[in-house]
């Protein structure tokens, strides 16, 4: 299922010019700082801003197109939306906030599916407690389910994390994992953590000023240093795989360009997995490092080296088939000579690795 | 006959029960309209908006016996159009009871719209939204989301409207006349047997009941939407 966007409008000084498409199903973040149009898109794809020009369509369906005057309102869309703040309806239990959406759906789900998202979602000990005596994590799960209970085509999701603590959000986490790789639609997941984006999306659309600067897969975009000035403490995601465990206490993992150690995941072999590698924590060396405590030296070649501050660069790498970034000082460039095509020893520490559990894009 | 209507004498309990009637009538007539009224500004601005708003408040600011006057002199037994309403709908206000719930309706009409007013630009209109994305339309949305919501708030505004048109006199003398056993309420009895020699003791009886009616309601009014309020989301 496509999804075509685009859109202009002015909301005071701020105006928004954004235009992309999203191909099948999957997570796209629509990543950006504060004000840069991100809830004014899922406003507009779902329905509850009416934007001064644009066209949104969703697979064989137009649901906005200002030239041709069609405005599909909003409870027609079919589009799931989870909001910030749950918004819950405060005078109805929780099974009740969850069948208000299935009651209406045109498709409705089974209760065997109902049933199914109950369990997912960790809400049977829920459902007859009212939203007032929900914590936060909880209230974000009922939404979670309230928004997908009634069959979207199409789920957005508005920053559902950023009003939690950090323990909640690792509550939430998995929740959302797994319901990525479970339901079979699109999701768009506005958020302005790279942490997010790293470990749930697959596609992310950077947006600045309301106009996207650049769209791609999450593995290329956050490998690609012109996005290290959008976000401080950016890197390398690329997916991995359990090749075994060793008696040492660590995991090995196999990547597309050699293999890594890892302090002990608890995952059985072959499970797939997401590996982080933060652009300050891979150092360089010309030569292959002999009597050194890192576990992990990984030969590469330089592709690219782009400015990052007044006394930093990026220097992109290429490792196999995966990109890595080290961010290094102008001082050590120069002391290396390191140009594009220079043969390098990254480094990494294997307590620096950030394994994001969960299978890479378009992983079965 | 029980203790407690022996303190009052028939005359005295047949203005209490029309009192009670009238009030319950008026207050009820009035709900609709202070509940539409409500809707419209709470959520809608137009022009001619503060015109509007100051209309619907007219009736705290007027002296009851204007709004009576005006009541005779649209809807009295000669006018064209009280005799047209007697004529074709056999409606009749002028000296009649249902005239008295009419002329408190309009002056506590302002209670019940504020009060409703006030419960639905308390709600949060992101509320309403996720029902829309969930699919709901518009009269949907109002009956099981908004209206619910606003319960407290309109049971609230009804006791209050209540309690105060229990009190009405004005308006009540002036349009209905004082008639016992069809307009002659609490008021207006405490007001005849005032003009009576030695209904002193009979004015103060309905008194001090008007006094504990309206302190009841009042206190009913603030303890139901407390109640409701925790009610509806615990």
């Amino acid at each position: 299922m496509s999804l075509d966007v685009e859109l202009r409008h002015r909301l005071g000084s701020f105006r928004l010019d954004a235009s992309f498409q999203i191909e099948g199903r999957g997570v796209t973040a629509l990543f950006g700082p504060s004000g840069a149009g991100k809830t004014t898109i899922v406003n507009a794809i779902a329905g509850l801003l009416r934007p001064e020009h644009g066209r949104i369509v969703l697979a064989d369906q137009t649901l906005l197109d200002t030239r041709a005057r069609i405005f599909v309102p909003a409870r027609r869309r079919r589009a799931g939306y989870v909001f910030q703040d749950a918004r819950l309806f405060p005078h109805l239990n929780v099974e009740k906030n969850l069948r208000f959406g299935w009651r209406r759906a045109e498709t409705r789900a089974s209760r065997e599916e109902f049933g199914e998202m109950l369990d997912l979602l960790g809400l049977a000990p829920l459902l007859h407690r009212k939203p007032a005596r929900l914590s936060g994590g909880e209230k974000s799960r009922v939404a979670l389910g309230r928004a997908l209970l009634a069959s979207p085509r199409l789920l957005l999701l508005d920053e559902p994390l950023a009003a939690l603590d950090a323990a909640r959000k690792a509550e939430i986490l998995p929740y959302l994992e797994r319901l990525r790789d479970r339901a079979r639609l699109p999701m768009i997941y506005v958020t302005h953590s790279v942490d997010e984006v790293s470990r749930l999306a697959d596609a992310m659309i950077v947006l600045d000023a309301g106009a996207v600067a650049a769209q791609g897969s999450v593995f290329d975009l956050l490998s690609d240093p012109e996005f290290g000035a959008l976000v401080p403490a950016h890197g390398a995601v690329f997916p991995a795989r359990i090749a075994g465990q060793r008696a040492d206490g660590l995991t090995a993992l196999d990547f597309d360009g050699g293999s890594l150690l890892v302090p002990r995941l608890p995952c059985p072999n072959g499970a797939r997995l997401r590996v982080r590698l933060r652009a300050d924590e891979v150092m360089l060396a010309l030569a292959a490092p002999a009597a050194i405590s890192a576990n992990n030296v990984l030969p590469a070649e330089v592709m690219a080296i782009h400015p990052a501050g007044d006394t930093n660069v990026d220097v992109r790498l290429r490792c196999g088939n995966v990109r890595l970034i080290s961010r290094i000082t102008r001082a050590s460039l120069t002391r290396l000579g390191l140009r594009p095509g220079t043969r390098v020893f990254a480094i990494v520490k294997a307590v620096t690795i950030d394994p994001q559990l969960g299978p890479p894009a378009g992983g079965a | 006959m029980s203790p407690e209507t022996a303190l009052l004498t028939p005359a005295e309990s047949e203005a209490l029960l029309l009192s009670l009637r009238i009030s319950a009538v008026a207050v009820l007539c009035a709900l609709p309209f202070a509940l539409a009224a409500a809707l419209l500004l709470a959520r809608h601005d137009f022009f001619g908006r503060s015109l509007v708003e100051g209309i619907l408040h007219l009736p705290l600011a007027l002296p009851p016996v204007v709004v009576g006057y005006l009541l005779l002199i649209m809807l009295g037994p000669r006018e064209p159009l009280g005799a047209w309403l007697e004529t074709h709908l056999h409606i009749r206000f002028a000296f009649s009871w249902t005239g008295a719930a009419l002329a408190s309706a309009l002056i506590t009409f302002p209670f019940q719209y504020r009060a409703i007013r006030l419960a639905l630009q308390a709600q949060d209109a992101g509320l309403a939204e996720a029902a829309a994305t969930l699919g709901a339309g518009p009269l949907d949305r109002f009956v099981n989301l908004i209206l619910p919501l606003a319960l407290p708030g309109i049971v609230a505004g009804a006791i209050t409207a209540f309690a105060a048109s229990l009190g009405e006199f004005g308006a009540i003398i002036t349009f209905v006349s004082n008639i016992p056993g069809e307009t002659r309420t609490l008021p207006l009895a405490i007001y005849s047997a005032l003009q009576e020699p030695g209904g002193e003791s009979e004015a103060a009886r309905l008194a001090a009941l008007s006094i504990a009616l309206a302190l009841i309601g009042v206190s009913l009014a603030g303890l139901a939407d407390r109640r409701l309020r925790a009610a509806l989301t615990a």
